[in-house]
């Protein structure tokens, strides 16, 4: 089943075409990887489907509702989320209150509530946290909720980003770069969860990654982006031994030749 | 870097930022008009002390950021510094008294001559002064060779006599208004009517030190001991210390005059103000300058329901109270709508430019048949509680706890709710907190409408305390004051909120002379604050480092 | 249909154009009643634009100020409305001295040149010496910090000169030459007000070529793009700043000249309210835009000059012109909403994510 799909998606800015009429479907619980040189539009392409940016024309149809042009925090009631390419997690929030701040959208309580004191605020307060640190557990952080997100190492902070991600229990997650700065080890611990979360959580994945054997390895199908249009689609293997994907990245044997 | 070259380096531009910030309050004529008031009495007048020590700490900086490691040079510099500073007010003083600079400069006046040359003419005077310099200087060098104990001790037991004389006119009536022999006779022994008496002052330093060392021979000893008791028993000191408190501050305007309790009201006006705009600035860091006019409406609200004056509703100070609350929380959603789409610098902007209008719109003759222009609106009753006029500034003292502790316990719950973390989020990281589903426009309407509820709330109070309000009484320095209330007493701290609005607001009522350098001093504690210390005096703890972060992301970026 | 576009427009969208509206047709209302009534006559009218013009090119004297600072540092200073009071106070004093040794009345022109002289030297002096001791230090920090610095240095330069030059307000002595009146097409004006304009329009010009045309102006521009870039192009980056602050207080401290020309008095907060309204013509211009904050100032002057009479009176507005602040700040929030950019600045996509 089709759960996000991409129609004729074009973004501008000014004369430059960074997005050109996209056609993208993304099938529920798969992981989709989007590969392409620099400056290919891939995270111009997470900004359009988060709403930070509006798309000129086209159309993007998730779950069944179209959500071009809604603002970003709608978006994220229809179950999209996102993690950032240089991580953005909110610098001097704990990490507890990082991961409450993604459940935010599952949150009722209103302005009086917690000023009176409500019991059902308190219940709701007291499962948020729960959940919270449920996810913090789920990403190895235990017992570290109350250390300021930025006082975590590198790899820590990527993490709670995921489970932040997470926290706002999406029907698809949109990673950006997740393995960007990791060695081998850290690399193959982020494919594994990965993996984890889509097969236990059953999220769909759409990730942006430039390590091909991350790519090759995790990916059901792997859209290639080159000057913001979609240059090839497929499975890992195809895509491997695509032409135009080559060329696109090493540049065509002409242009190679006149150096 | 040679000897000489650190000896200019150092000693002398040190020495010269000194001399410049030495000239410029002796200029203002900041060091005149507190040379009414000493410190010690006849011997150390304030506007001198507040000269000395500018010119110590100067020396002492000197010293301190010397290159080369050497106590000589070290000391060396700090005379050096100490000379150059009173080589400019030397020079100063030449000038002063053979040419006519008072046509300019207003403060250049012969007293301050005199003040400066303490008291003696012609060369001798220059003489001491260039002298006084040199001793200030040694004085820091000989401060910064020392070793920690002993400098901190000496620091600690100066500064004290100066807060304490700064303090007289606060320590001396609460003393005087027990009038029991025994304390009399201590207040005698320690104050006359202008600063400490010279043996007040010593005693002071003597029992300092012994606490001093009391408390440094036995603190780790108490810490340890305090920490190692059960989380049970923690709390229960924890809540004692509240009860103490609580009693301290329902008993304390029976020990306050007329006068102080004036000043304490006038605080407490100031913390429920701060403490509003602590949830829009602290909380969400949205900059706001326009706050004045929130507080404006609060008041304007009240006076219109309960004066007999313009319309004569013949409301009483309750039933119009929560109106006043409600039109303040409107008014910041009406207000809010435009202007929070904006970025940050902006909004500062475009909420200075509201509280502009607002004052503007009332002060003409347009709304004058409504507002009452620029005569203001008068005769406002005196809240009543179930029969009781509130009439003295002790009642009114009461009535503003209320508010505070109110205030206070709203900020902490919310803070600790769904609205608190959006809000911390926002201020944090704006694009990402809306990619978490925070709706952005709402969320800050909210912060907004919530400080202009306490705001009209703190304005309402003021109404019926002054029993009339006029236009002049809310301009752009009321925003001002709170501003620096918070952001000097420490973004998103309540306890650095209440101490900055006691020491900002309190102190100008204590000394009517520093009244007059208040925005000077405000607008230097301002840039001073952001340049050393951006967290603020008493910050919260955990945001102790918020404000040191490089980038406005904050997190490391390794992409 | 109708769920697609709920979705997609705000509250505080209908808002917003509800106020817009409203205020638009208020204005509309109030010229076309205030017009049909004949409440003031042509040459009225003429007085409103050639007073109207004499502010807002004083305004876009120190709105240039405030748009190159925001070029190059991204900051509002604040305190630019102190740099353009330091001047013209400090040479009030110089002013006063030389009219009492007549030399103002036997030499006026090079008296004129004196003060031009000593105003533009102070106005430069803080401008550089605000930057140097309070922002530079900021470089990289949170936005709000400078800001906030900012307002401190704002007030702290208040109330100093307030301190150190008392806080009367100060009577600028009169200059012969520049009393009476024009007659220019039949019509006459204030010579004062002309010469503003022109002596304004003159140092614009000098400065946009200069910003345009010079190797520093070249620069100046540069590090305005990309401080990096223009680093490692090797451009001193720090220099520039300070020379763009120069530049603003120089400009800023002619300006103070001309505004204490035309209204004859100084006193220590005479800064406020002209920085705050040429903040207003920067924004209007477009922020960081240098032709567009000359236009601004002029556009935001000639309304300030011409609004109260046009809009309000028709609406049966008692005393106008006490509301004359109201309409620029009414004017700055409303370009803040609409057009952020400013009037001449290209609409960008805001940067995000």
């Amino acid at each position: 089943m089709i759960l996000l799909s991409i129609q004729e998606m074009t973004k501008r800015f000014g004369g430059l075409v960074a997005l050109n009429a996209l056609n993208i479907n993304v099938k529920e619980k798969s992981i989709h990887s989007i590969i392409g040189p620099n400056g290919a539009g891939k995270t111009t392409f997470f900004n359009c489907l988060t709403g930070f940016y509006r798309p000129e024309e086209g159309e993007v149809m998730f779950n069944g509702q179209s959500i071009v042009g809604l603002s970003p925090d709608r978006i994220v009631h229809k179950g999209i989320s996102r993690t950032y390419q240089n991580i953005r997690l909110f610098p001097n929030l704990t990490a507890l209150e990082n991961v409450m701040v993604g459940y935010h959208v599952h949150l009722k309580s209103g302005f009086f509530g917690p000023i009176l004191g409500l019991k059902k605020t308190r219940m709701e307060e007291e499962k948020a946290t729960q959940i919270a640190l449920d996810l913090l557990k789920y990403v190895n952080m235990e017992g570290r909720e109350d250390t300021l997100a930025k006082n975590f190492p590198y790899g820590e902070q990527r993490r709670l980003e995921m489970a932040r991600a997470l926290a706002s229990q999406p029907k698809l997650l949109l990673l950006d770069e997740p393995t960007a700065g990791m060695n081998p080890k850290e690399t193959q611990d982020m494919m594994d969860f990965i993996q984890h979360m889509r097969g236990e959580l059953g999220i769909t994945i759409i990730l942006i990654e430039h390590q091909m054997r991350v790519v090759m390895n995790i990916s059901d199908i792997v859209t290639v982006f080159d000057y913001g249009k979609m240059i090839a689609e497929g499975l890992p293997e195809e895509i491997k031994n695509n032409k135009t994907v080559i060329e696109a990245y090493l540049g065509t044997g002409e242009a190679a030749d006149s150096h | 870097m040679t000897k000489a070259q650190s000896l200019w380096n150092q000693g002398v531009k040190i020495g010269a930022i000194g001399g410049v910030s030495v000239l410029i309050i002796s200029l203002v004529g900041m060091v005149e008009s507190f040379g009414k008031r000493d410190i010690i009495a006849g011997i150390l007048p304030m506007g001198v002390a507040i000269a000395l020590i500018i010119s110590i700490l100067a020396a002492y900086m000197a010293a301190k950021k010397t290159s080369i490691p050497e106590k000589s040079i070290q000391f060396a510099n700090a005379v050096v510094s100490g000379f150059v500073i009173s080589g400019f007010l030397a020079v100063f003083v030449m000038i002063g008294r053979s040419f006519n600079i008072r046509e300019m400069f207003v403060g250049a006046s012969p007293v301050l001559y005199n003040i400066l040359t303490g008291g003696v003419a012609g060369a001798g005077g220059i003489f001491l002064l260039l002298l006084t310099g040199v001793l200030c200087g040694a004085f820091a060098g000989i401060l910064h060779m020392l070793k920690d104990l002993p400098r901190k001790l000496m620091v600690n037991a100066l500064l004290t006599i100066f807060i304490l004389g700064l303090l007289q006119e606060l320590i001396l009536p609460i003393l005087k208004a027990w009038d029991v022999g025994m304390i009399n006779y201590l207040a005698g022994l320690f104050y006359t009517l202008n600063g400490l008496t010279p043996i007040g002052a010593i005693l002071s330093v003597v029992i300092f030190c012994i606490l001093y060392l009391l408390w440094n021979a036995n603190q780790g000893a108490i810490k340890f001991k305090y920490a190692s008791l059960p989380k049970e028993a923690r709390k229960k000191s924890q809540v004692a210390a509240l009860i103490v408190l609580a009693v301290i501050l329902i008993v304390l305007p029976q020990f306050l005059g007329l006068f102080l309790s004036e000043v304490i009201t006038i605080v407490g006006l100031y913390v429920l103000l701060g403490l509003g705009l602590n949830i829009v600035v602290g909380y969400a860091g949205l900059l706001d300058l326009g706050y004045v006019a929130f507080f404006a409406i609060g008041s304007y609200v009240v006076a219109l329901l309960t004066s007999p004056q313009i319309f004569a509703f013949g409301l009483n100070f309750w039933q119009a109270l929560p109106i006043a609350v409600i039109c303040g929380i409107l008014a910041g959603v009406m207000l809010g709508i435009p202007v929070l789409k904006m970025r940050g610098d902006y909004l500062a902007i475009a909420t200075l430019g509201f509280g502009e209008i607002i004052r503007i719109l009332v002060l003409s003759d347009f709304l004058r048949p409504w507002l009452g222009g620029a005569q203001g609106i008068g005769s406002i009753p005196n809240p009543n509680l179930f029969g009781f006029q509130m009439v003295k500034p002790q009642h009114i003292y009461y009535l503003l706890l209320a508010g505070i502790i109110l205030v206070i316990f709203i900020s902490l719950r919310l803070k600790k709710s769904k609205i608190g973390r959006a809000w911390m989020a926002m201020r944090e990281d704006e694009d990402v907190a809306q990619a978490m589903g925070i709706n952005l426009v709402a969320t800050k309407l909210l912060a907004f409408a919530t400080g202009a509820g306490f705001s009209a709330l703190s304005g309402a109070i003021f109404a019926s305390k002054i029993g009339s309000v006029y236009p002049h009484s809310f301009n752009v320095f009321i925003s001002i004051n709170v501003v620096c209330i918070v952001i000097i007493g420490g973004i998103g701290s309540l306890p650095g909120i209440v101490v900055g609005a006691a020491v900002l607001m309190g102190l100008p009522e204590l000394l009517r002379e520093f009244a007059e350098y208040r925005m000077f001093v405000y607008g230097v504690a301002l840039v001073i604050v952001m340049l050393l210390r951006p967290e603020g005096l008493l910050p919260e703890a955990r945001h102790k480092m918020e404000f040191h972060d490089e980038t406005e992301a904050g997190a490391k970026t390794v992409a | 249909m109708f769920q697609k576009w709920k979705d997609r427009v705000t509250i505080t969208d209908i808002v917003m154009w509800m106020i817009g509206g409203t205020l638009l047709l208020l204005c509309l209302w109030g010229s076309v009643s205030t017009i049909r009534a004949g409440l003031y006559t042509k040459s009225h009218w003429i007085d409103f634009l050639i007073f109207g013009l004499a502010q807002g090119s004083i305004y876009a004297l120190i709105a240039t100020g405030y748009t190159m600072v925001y070029g190059v540092l991204k900051m509002i200073n604040f305190a630019h409305g102190e740099v353009f009071m330091s001047g013209p106070f400090t040479g009030y004093f110089v002013a006063t001295a030389m009219w009492r040794s007549d030399f103002l009345d036997n030499h006026p022109i090079m008296a004129i040149i004196t003060i031009f002289a000593v105003a533009m030297f102070v106005s430069t002096m803080i401008a550089f010496l605000v930057e140097k001791i309070a922002y530079r230090p900021l470089r990289g920090a949170p936005r709000l910090i400078p800001l906030i610095t900012a307002i401190g240095a704002s007030f702290f330069l208040q109330y100093l000169f307030k301190g150190l030059y008392g806080s009367g307000i100060n009577a600028y002595p009169d200059i012969e030459i520049l009393n009476g009146f024009w007659m220019i097409f039949g019509i006459r004006v204030l010579k004062i007000q002309v010469i503003v304009i022109i002596a304004a329009i003159v140092l614009m010009l000098v400065l946009y070529n200069f910003i345009m045309l010079t190797r520093v102006g070249k620069a100046i521009r540069a590090v305005s793009e990309d401080k990096e870039a223009a680093a490692l192009m090797g451009i001193n980056v720090d220099a520039m700043i300070s020379t763009t602050f120069i530049i603003g207080g120089m400009a800023a401290g002619a300006a103070g000249v001309l505004y204490a020309l035309m209204f004859k008095q100084v006193h220590f907060f005479m800064g406020f309210l002209p920085g705050l309204k040429a903040f207003t013509a920067a924004v209007l211009g477009g922020i960081g835009n240098i032709p567009g904050a000359m236009l601004g100032g002029i556009f935001l002057g000639l309304i300030e000059s011409v609004a109260p009479a046009l809009f309000l009176d028709g609406l049966g507005i008692i005393a106008p012109y006490q509301l004359k602040d109201a309409i620029a700040f009414t004017m700055l929030v409303m370009v803040l909403i609409f057009r952020p950019t400013g009037i001449l600045g290209e609409r960008l996509a805001s940067k995000k994510a």
